[in-house]
């Protein structure tokens, strides 16, 4: 189900000395399937923009429409949007509350009406796609590891079978080993069921390997929009607005300054090595 | 994350419209003024004489006099009138029932009487003054907590309750308490809309239903608040700790309190206008009003 945003504005604060314009005129489509990155900069405006992908907030001006239909028309099923469109806040460990795993995933089934038997059907699907074993089902989620917790948190939306699943700031505070570890599991759960995902972040290392399409979002605006390797090619510009290109990036700057011919273009340390044992083999 | 220390105008930390922005928890109004910068010592007392006198009010004078007063302090405030008038909203059912109760019920020469209820000329004079002593008392001490912020007024209260020490009251550990738990409530306000959200997403309904089903359906979100506040409070405890915090003895404060020109002024006029007001009970008007 494609999403489409047609000049999306969101005032805080509307009407006082301290309106804040979170979203300034955003207009993109998301088609089905895509994996995109949404990045930038803390207070560009990225959380509240997945925020209005599911109906959560309002535009201020603006409309946005889910399968050509306009979400904010009054006879449209807020619910039903809100399982097809999964969002994953951040931190959402914070959100657990059942007394065990099994029971907090069941919950956001349980709640689009589901018969029980579907729903432990869904529960139990979920937790196996983000990899909890069995024998943390019956334990409270507030005994497991921060990881952990957050995999029990994304399979609690994952269980409402959405099309399109948003993460926001899916790694904040977990250790390099349970970054990769989650930022992997998406990138596999994306291949396995097809839906389009939206990572969103403020760091590009954790998303250039993964994304097909990088979003760049700076006050309020969108600032570039299209692959990550065209994107990265503006990447004195990404640091004037606090952000970095992945580090290869500045390698096949600095290389093609020196005299070498490699692509700047490469966006994973894998493409990089690939593209500089090219050029040595040539 | 946006920290508004202490409630700032209005309910900031709310983002969201038609969540929990109505909760309005704090009202300090940022302006300049003398009555801002004052000792919150003296917007307390003040405060409490006010409210004080308006019991020793007698009679209409009294009442004309407390209302010059007030008026002339909203206006030096910079406060606008109609944050008073919000302030006020909250009483409107008690001040109806007050009107309503005094007018019939008061013993005395009847003016007017439907079916069994009379109103007593007495009566309509109980009722106005009751009505006008509770407005006044919401607007003063209103007054106070929109000049004052939170955390200036229970650094104020703690100073003023300091001879209760002699009797054994943790009166530093009290304010310190009132302190936290008012810093505390834009955050937990903040927590609440980030839980809320999460659960409506995950299709959590706090809207439909008997009352039974919405008060379950408040356990996704207080559960998590809960945790949250335990996890936080637990938290500040040790970096307080960390910063080896033992309570009122021997503390000193980055901005200690002091009496100025200006606190002394107010002092002045306070006591020129309880005067007044106790002279007021002396005047016998023409009319029976």
């Amino acid at each position: 189900m494609a999403i489409i945003l047609d000049h999306v504005s969101h005032a805080y604060e509307k009407g006082t000395a301290m309106q804040v314009m979170a979203l300034d005129d955003i207009s993109f489509i998301i088609p089905d399937g895509q994996f995109i990155g949404l990045i930038g900069h803390t207070g560009s405006g990225k959380s509240t923009l997945v925020q209005h992908l599911n109906g959560l907030l309002a535009p201020t001006s603006g409309n946005i429409y889910c399968d050509g239909k306009d979400i904010h028309d009054e006879d449209y099923p807020k619910k039903e949007l809100r399982s097809r469109v999964g969002l994953v806040f951040q931190y959402p460990e914070h959100q657990l509350f059942e007394v065990d795993v099994f029971k907090d995933v069941c919950f956001g089934p349980k709640n689009l009406g589901l018969p029980p038997k579907e729903v432990e059907l869904r529960a139990y699907e979920a937790l196996k796609l983000v990899g909890i074993e069995d024998e943390y089902f019956y334990q409270s989620p507030f005994d497991l590891s921060g990881g952990q917790k957050r995999r029990v948190a994304i399979a609690g939306v994952l269980a409402m079978k959405p099309q399109v699943l948003i993460l926001d700031e899916p790694t904040a505070g977990l250790d390099p080993k349970g970054r990769d570890e989650i930022l992997q599991q998406i990138a596999s759960l994306k291949k396995k069921t097809g839906m389009t995902v939206i990572l969103v972040s403020h760091s590009m290392e954790d998303v250039a390997e993964y994304v097909e399409r990088l979003i760049v979002m700076n006050h309020g605006r969108v600032l570039f929009d299209d692959t990550p390797g065209a994107v990265f090619a503006h990447y004195e510009e990404l640091e004037k607005i606090g952000l970095a290109a992945p580090q290869v990036t500045y390698i096949m700057h600095e290389l093609n300054k020196a005299g070498f011919a490699v692509r700047t273009d490469v966006t994973t340390i894998d493409e990089a090595r690939d593209e500089i044992l090219r050029l040595v083999r040539a | 994350m946006r920290y508004y220390v202490l409630c700032g105008r209005d309910d900031s930390f709310c983002r969201d419209e038609n969540m929990i922005r109505e909760i309005t928890l704090g009202q300090y109004y940022q302006a300049d003024s003398v009555i801002h910068r004052m000792d919150p010592r003296t917007k307390i007392v003040g405060t409490l004489v006010f409210i004080v006198s308006l019991f020793l009010v007698k009679n209409m004078v009294g009442y004309a006099v407390a209302a010059v007063f007030l008026a002339s302090v909203i206006l030096i405030s910079k406060v606008p009138f109609k944050y008073m008038v919000k302030g006020m909203k909250a009483i409107v059912l008690l001040l109806l029932i007050t009107i309503l109760f005094n007018m019939f019920l008061t013993p005395g020469e009847t003016l007017v009487s439907v079916w069994k209820l009379r109103i007593t000329k007495e009566g309509v004079r109980q009722a106005v003054f009751m009505a006008l002593r509770l407005s006044f008392l919401i607007i003063g001490s209103s007054l106070m907590t929109l000049t004052t912020t939170p955390n200036n007024l229970t650094d104020g209260l703690e100073k003023l309750l300091k001879p209760l020490r002699l009797f054994r009251v943790p009166v530093h550990e009290i304010a310190m308490i009132m302190s936290i738990a008012l810093r505390f409530i834009p955050i937990l306000l903040d927590e609440t809309d980030k839980i809320m959200k999460a659960q409506l997403a995950r299709g959590a309904d706090f809207e439909s239903g008997n009352l039974i089903k919405k008060a379950k359906s408040m356990v996704p979100i207080l559960v998590p608040l809960f945790i949250s506040a335990f996890r936080r409070a637990n938290d500040l405890a040790m970096a307080m700790e960390a910063r080896c915090y033992r309570g009122g003895e021997h503390r000193t404060k980055m901005k200690p309190l002091s009496y100025r020109r200006q606190d002394l002024a107010a002092y002045l006029t306070l006591a020129v206008f309880v005067t007044v007001i106790v002279f007021t009970r002396r005047v016998v008007l023409p009319f029976s009003f």
